[in-house]
Formats: structure tokens, C-alpha cells, sequence
């Protein structure tokens, strides 16, 4: 039951995952991105991460949305964005890499393959729940959870520093 | 419902980090109530910083501690480095006092950022959690991709911070899916419990777990400007402000090195055979292109980031050593490396003037007739980064050497020796220009009190640890 | 446990179906009588065809970058929220230590001026 709802989900998030990287404007990229966020919260839900699901969509789909779209508009590319310019010795470097890339993926699943998994352990109902999440950022995890504040706070003035227009 | 019992929080253990992060705040908000005079803001930090290193040793002589579940631990490699952070970043604040003065920036939170920079540094020593690590990775990152940029009137300047940002994001990347597969594969994100369910071969579906080791390798490459993973690495060290450029050049490095250290070695040493020679790889191909990629170099500052990134190759070895030689070594390595780096800096910022840096090799010709003791420091440093004894950089050389021998890596010793041996070519070309070229044009140098202070730091750092490395080295390994 | 889910479903179909069936409602039952001026989206003020490619200041660049951090801190809320009781005193102190962190920035970037917009 539950992988009739993971395959369809998956494969609508790989598509548009490919409509983001094919798509011709950035707009349209982006687009494609929001959806994607939806269908990767969807597949948090099927795997019992609920929290995880609706942070996806508050903070992706919603907040980190609104920021690419006001760089693509501060960027403001107009018809550049129809061809991406390949230089002739990029081009020979970058199929150099791809196939090293697709020779060492192949490795990789070669190997892969040959592994066994587990029986994935049974997860209980309440796994991903809110509470859930809770108890263990602040009990196991409140060091993280603190430090995850500095973090946020550099963050803050490094934004003000770059993009505030007068500083003197 | 039942009332969660509260965890147990070892303020000692993190006194440091709780100090820093204080002051840290309290530089950021009083830079908003001052004028344009910051030199409190100096005082402020230096203060902080003192606090913090002294703090450090609140556990006294009952390490290691492991605290917060086994996320942070208290040991001689965190002490260690947490002193070479807190030096280096009073070196890079002092080093900035008059630079900034002269170049005209007049950001208050320049301060507070190397400052929050620390306190992700000291967090990344002493991490033995994925996610601090993580944590610790992105402050310093953030921080350091913010200062690359300070100057914001300078393309060069908004072009490092652009660069730096944009790879490293991407590095960021691969080191967060390294980590996901790690924990994937053990369901664990404790070092120690990694090691431990890797010891019992409990490990399910391995491959997956060696990828994520390789994800972790490109990511901490990238962090450390190892190659292939370099590229940023000139660009940066030449657009971000000078004093900039000597603490990205050590601190956060020593901080990357320290978690890629704790990550490697304590983390998965079973699995030591892979990595040991995927790294052995990359320690060889730094050394390489980085030695080959300074000889080509004309600006003193590109210069020193290849210069650099030939050191992340001799540095990787001591993380390849991984036994306690090897982590003796790496701290020795990097405490003498943050001394030569500091010393070079303040001569090149002494060098340049307002509107002028001066950083092309040719302005230093002649600088051995002008000003000797100058160019007698420079000669010095030079010579400590090739490896020449009785400076410090030779005690380092000999000490990584001496780590790698013990567990057997004849073949990357003769490497790195080797590769000491081409890296003189671009060093004595500096000591060339200075002695043996006529000047082009007078010297207007800034001869500035605190600048010449730190020169003189790295002076006594680098003759002191090359003459009596003793008693460091026994801190270092006791 | 995904029949928990029955009700989100059966939400989103409903609205779905809402937004979908108004849409056709309107095109199939509503009258068609158009003239020029009906079809002007706006009968005065600018002109309706500009290029969507409009450059925006950084401004705003601004504005969303501290809006996602307080968004960040915000979801950091929801797990206190709902466990704030069996929590308890260090449950309170650990937010609160959180918030002060994050009010240092929110008054750095209010006395700074991140939150004019000139």
C-alpha cells in the first residue's frame, strides 16, 4: 500500500527534479522546484516524517521560494537565459567528468547491487510526529539545537552586512 | 502526560564556546551605539578571546570529558586547537586594526564576524556529532564568506566572496549527503557509536557507507583546498582583504582539519585501508599542483594560496598518520603554519599603502637594501614554510614525516620531501627579487606599531617552536 | 497509518474540486458578451503590457533573506509549543536562551536599519 503511494510520488518528483534543471526560463525552473518541494514533503509523509513534511513545505516550498524568486528578478536575465554559452574546452572537461561520473556511479551500484539489506525496522506511528521531534531537540539534541542559533545570528548580520545598501 | 526529564547540560565542558559567543553579541551590539572610532570593539574582542582560551582549561586535568551524549568532547586535540583559534584570531583582528584604517572599511562587524567565526571553530575541534560537525562547518562558512566580501566597493573582493560562496555551498553539499549515508547505514550520527557498530561489523549495505565516505572526502576537500577540490582557493586569497586572507589561510583550515581528523580517524578508522588511499591520492596531487601552480604565480598572494594548498598535501598526511603521532603532528603543524602565515601577512600589509597594495612579486624587489630587517623576516618565513631548519616549518615537515613512517608510508614521505624540494624554487624566488633585484620605484611603506607586533608574533613563533619544539610537542602529545 | 491521512485527502480533493468547478461554472454559465473596453483589464492607469522582467532592488533580497531566518527560528517554535508542558522549567529556559540569541540579531538588524526600507 504504502509503496503504491511512494512509486507514482517518487516518479512526480524526479520529473519535475528533470524540469528544473531542462526547463528553458528560470522562472519555469522554479516553478518546478515548489512542486518538487510538494512532492518530496509527500514522500516524508510516507515515511512516517510528518514534522519533516510540513517544515518542507513551510520553509522550501514557502520561504526559500520567495528568496529565488526575488534573486531571479534581481538578476533580471533577459533572453541570456534561452542558451546556456558551452565554451569548446569546457565542453571536452565537462564530458570528460560526466562519463568519470557515470563510470563511478556504475561502480557504485554495481557494488550495491550485490549487498543485502535489512528488513527496514518496523517505526512505530508516532516516529516523525511533532512531539516526537520534540523530545529528542530538547533532550538528546539541545546542544545542536542552541548552537543552531549562532548559526542563524551570523547568518543575520552576514545578510545585513552584504546587502544593506548604505553602511557606513 | 508525563513531565520529559531534563538533559544534562556540562557548561564547563562548552565554557568556551558560551564566553565567546557572549562577547561575541556584545561586540555586535555595541558596534551599534558607538561612532566611527572601533577601537573598543578591538579591546572587546582581544578580551574575549583571552577569556576563551583561558576557559578552555576549565576542565582541568579530567580529560577527555564527553558531554551533551557523546556530541562534544573536551580533549587534548580540542584544547590544543582551540588555543591555535583564539591566537589566530587576535593575530587577524590586530592584523586588521590599521589595514581596515587604511583601506577605509569601517564595518564594526567585521569584528563580531571573526569572532562568531571562532566559536563555529572551537565547536568543529570538539564535535564528535555529524551534526555539530555540520553546525560548526556552516558558521565558520557562513562567517568567512561574509568577510571574503567586506570590502563591498572592490570587484575583487565581491568576486572572492561570490566564488567562495558558491562552491562552498556546493561542497556543502556533498558533505551533508556524505553524512546522510553515513547515518543511513549505521543509524547513528555519534562518532562513537559509528565506530563502534563499525567494529562489530554490524554495518549493513557497506558500499553505501564507503560512497558517503568519499561524499565526506570531496566535501572536507573542498573546505581545506585540497586538490582537486582547490579552485577557489587563489581567487579568494587574492580578492578578500588581506588580513582575511591569513586567518582563512588558519584558522578555519586547522578547524576543517581538526573535524576531518576527528571524523576519520576516531569516526570510521576500520575502514582506514579505503579512505587512507583515496586520501594518499589527494595529499599527492595537492603537493603537485599545488608546488606547480606557485612557480607560475606572480602575485604574492595567489602565490601563497598554491603555497597553501602544497601544505594541505603535507597536512592530509598527518590525518592519513591517524594514530596519536598523527594528530600530535597535525596540531604542531598547524600552531607553527598559523605563526609563518601571520608573519607573511603583516609584512604584506606593512608593504602596501592606501589605494596600493603592492602585491606583485616585483615590489619587493630591492626590499633587502631599503629595509633589511624586514627582509630579513620575510627570508625567515620563506624559508620556515619550505622547510628549512632550524625553523619551524622544518620540526613540522620532520614531525608528520616521522607519523607517516611509523605506520608505514615510505612511498608518500619521499613525496612530500620531494615536493619540499620544488617548493624552495618559489620561495627563494621571493627571497630573490628582495636581494638581488634593483627596486623599481621608492618604498612607501606603512610602518604601523600593531602590524609590526604581529610580525614579530610570527617571528618568535617560528624561531621558538624551530630551536625549542620540546615542550610544545609534549603538550601536543601529552 | 496512512489512513490517517484519509481526511487530508479527501480535503484536498474537495478543494481542488472547488477551485476547478468554479472555474468551468463560470466559463460554461456565465454570459459572453464582449467589447473592447470589457477586455482591458483595467479601464485607466498604467498600461497593462509591460515585460514581467523587471528588475527589483536588492532591497527586497534583503527583506526575504531575514524572513526566511525568522521563519527558520519560528519552526523551532511549533516542537516547544506542543511539548511546553511536559518540558517544563528547562524546556522554557533552552527557548529562551534561543530567542535571546535570536533577539540580539532582531535588534542588531532593527538599530542597523536592515528593516527600513530607505
Amino acid at each position: 500500500m504504502e509503496l503504491l503511494i511512494f512509486y507514482p510520488l517518487a516518479a512526480f518528483t524526479v520529473l519535475l527534479a528533470l524540469g528544473v534543471v531542462f526547463n528553458n526560463s528560470p522562472i519555469g525552473s522554479a516553478v518546478s522546484l515548489i512542486a518538487m518541494m510538494l512532492g518530496l514533503s509527500g514522500i516524508f509523509i510516507v515515511l512516517h516524517a510528518h514534522f519533516l513534511a510540513v517544515l518542507q513545505i513551510i520553509i522550501y516550498a514557502g520561504a526559500i521560494m520567495v528568496l529565488f524568486m526575488f534573486v531571479i528578478m534581481l538578476l533580471n536575465l533577459k533572453g541570456d537565459d534561452k542558451a546556456w554559452k558551452i565554451r569548446e574546452r569546457n565542453l571536452y572537461l565537462s564530458i570528460m567528468t560526466g562519463v568519470m561520473v557515470l563510470l563511478a556511479l556504475y561502480k557504485m551500484i554495481d557494488k550495491v547491487l550485490d549487498t543485502t539489506f535489512g528488513e527496514g525496522a518496523d517505526v512505530p506511528d508516532t516516529f516523525g510526529t511533532t512531539v516526537a521531534v520534540g523530545t529528542s531537540l530538547f533532550t538528546e539534541y539541545v546542544l545542536p539545537f542552541e548552537i543552531a542559533s549562532i548559526l542563524l545570528l551570523a547568518a543575520m548580520v552576514g545578510a545585513v552586512v552584504l546587502a544593506k545598501t548604505k553602511v557606513d | 502526560m508525563e513531565p520529559i526529564t531534563a538533559p544534562i547540560i556540562d557548561f564547563t565542558s562548552l565554557a568556551p564556546v558560551l564566553v565567546l559567543s557572549v562577547f561575541a553579541m556584545m561586540v555586535l551590539l555595541v558596534d551599534l551605539f558607538i561612532g566611527r572610532n572601533k577601537s573598543v570593539l578591538v579591546f572587546i574582542s582581544l578580551v574575549g578571546l583571552l577569556c576563551a582560551a583561558v576557559s578552555a582549561f576549565a576542565k582541568g586535568t579530567e580529560i577527555p570529558v564527553s558531554s551533551f551524549n557523546g556530541a562534544y568532547i573536551v580533549d587534548r586535540l580540542s584544547i590544543f586547537f582551540t588555543m591555535i583559534f583564539c591566537m589566530s584570531s587576535a593575530l587577524a583582528i590586530l592584523l586588521a586594526v590599521e589595514y581596515n584604517k587604511r583601506e577605509g572599511i569601517r564595518v564594526g562587524e567585521y569584528y563580531s564576524l571573526i569572532l562568531f567565526c571562532t566559536v563555529g571553530m572551537i565547536v568543529l575541534a570538539s564535535a564528535t556529532d555529524l551534526i555539530m560537525i555540520f553546525l560548526g562547518i556552516e558558521i565558520v562558512s557562513i562567517c568567512l564568506y561574509v568577510l571574503a566580501g567586506i570590502r563591498r566597493t572592490d570587484p575583487k573582493s565581491n568576486e572572492a566572496a561570490l566564488k567562495y560562496f558558491l562552491l562552498g555551498a556546493f561542497a556543502t553539499g556533498f558533505l551533508l549527503y556524505g553524512m546522510t549515508l553515513l547515518y543511513g547505514t549505521t543509524g547513528s550520527v555519534k562518532l562513537a557509536t559509528i565506530a563502534q557498530l563499525l567494529n562489530s561489523g554490524e554495518v549493513l549495505a557497506q558500499p553505501l557507507m564507503l560512497l558517503g565516505v568519499v561524499l565526506l572526502v570531496i566535501g572536507f576537500g573542498f573546505k581545506v583546498a585540497a586538490v582537486p577540490f582547490h579552485m577557489w582557493a587563489p581567487d579568494v586569497y587574492q580578492g578578500a582583504p588581506t588580513p582575511v586572507t591569513a586567518f582563512m589561510a588558519v584558522g578555519p583550515k586547522a578547524a576543517a582539519f581538526a573535524a576531518f581528523y576527528r571524523l576519520f580517524a576516531e569516526g570510521i578508522p576500520e575502514l582506514a585501508p579505503t579512505w587512507q588511499m583515496t586520501l594518499s591520492i589527494v595529499a599527492v596531487f595537492s603537493m603537485f599542483f599545488g608546488n606547480l601552480g606557485a612557480i607560475m604565480q606572480t602575485n604574492i598572494k595567489r602565490l601563497l594560496a598554491f603555497s597553501s594548498v602544497s601544505h594541505v598535501g603535507y597536512i592530509l598526511i598527518a590525518v592519513i598518520a591517524k594514530d596519536t603521532l598523527g594528530s600530535a603532528s597535525l596540531m604542531f603543524y598547524m600552531l607553527s603554519y598559523a605563526f609563518m602565515i601571520f608573519g607573511i601577512f603583516g609584512i604584506i600589509i606593512i608593504l602596501g599603502r592606501k589605494g596600493h597594495e603592492n602585491l606583485e612579486l616585483e615590489h619587493y624587489s630591492g626590499l633587502g637594501f631599503k629595509h633589511p630587517l624586514l627582509a630579513l623576516c620575510m627570508t625567515m618565513f620563506m624559508l620556515s614554510l619550505g622547510g628549512m631548519p632550524p625553523l619551524a616549518g622544518f620540526v613540522a615537515k620532520f614531525y608528520i614525516f616521522q607519523a607517516a613512517l611509523n605506520e608505514g608510508f615510505l612511498w608518500l614521505v619521499i613525496i612530500a620531501v620531494l615536493n619540499s624540494a620544488i617548493s624552495f624554487y618559489y620561495y627563494l624566488k621571493v627571497i630573490v627579487f628582495m636581494y638581488m633585484k634593483e627596486p623599481i620605484g621608492e618604498f612607501k611603506i606603512s610602518l604601523t606599531p600593531i602590524t609590526l607586533f604581529v610580525v614579530a608574533v610570527g617571528i618568535i613563533g617560528t624561531l621558538e617552536l624551530g630551536i625549542f619544539p620540546g615542550p610544545i610537542i609534549f603538550l601536543a602529545q601529552y | 497509518m496512512l489512513e490517517q491521512y484519509l481526511g487530508v485527502a479527501i480535503l484536498m480533493a474537495i478543494s481542488c474540486a472547488i477551485a476547478i468547478g468554479m472555474v468551468t461554472a463560470t466559463t460554461l454559465l456565465g454570459p459572453k458578451r464582449s467589447f473592447p473596453d470589457k477586455d482591458e483589464p483595467f479601464e485607466c492607469g498604467e498600461s497593462q503590457i509591460v515585460s514581467p522582467y523587471q528588475r527589483f532592488s536588492v532591497k527586497f533580497y534583503l527583506v526575504a533573506v531575514l524572513f526566511i531566518l525568522f521563519d527558520i527560528e519560528a519552526v523551532f517554535l511549533f516542537p516547544w509549543a506542543v511539548l511546553y508542558q511536559r518540558l517544563g522549567w528547562f524546556g522554557l529556559i533552552e527557548m529562551i536562551v534561543f530567542l535571546l540569541i535570536l533577539g540580539v540579531g532582531l535588534m542588531y538588524v532593527w538599530v542597523r536599519g536592515g528593516l527600513d526600507w530607505e
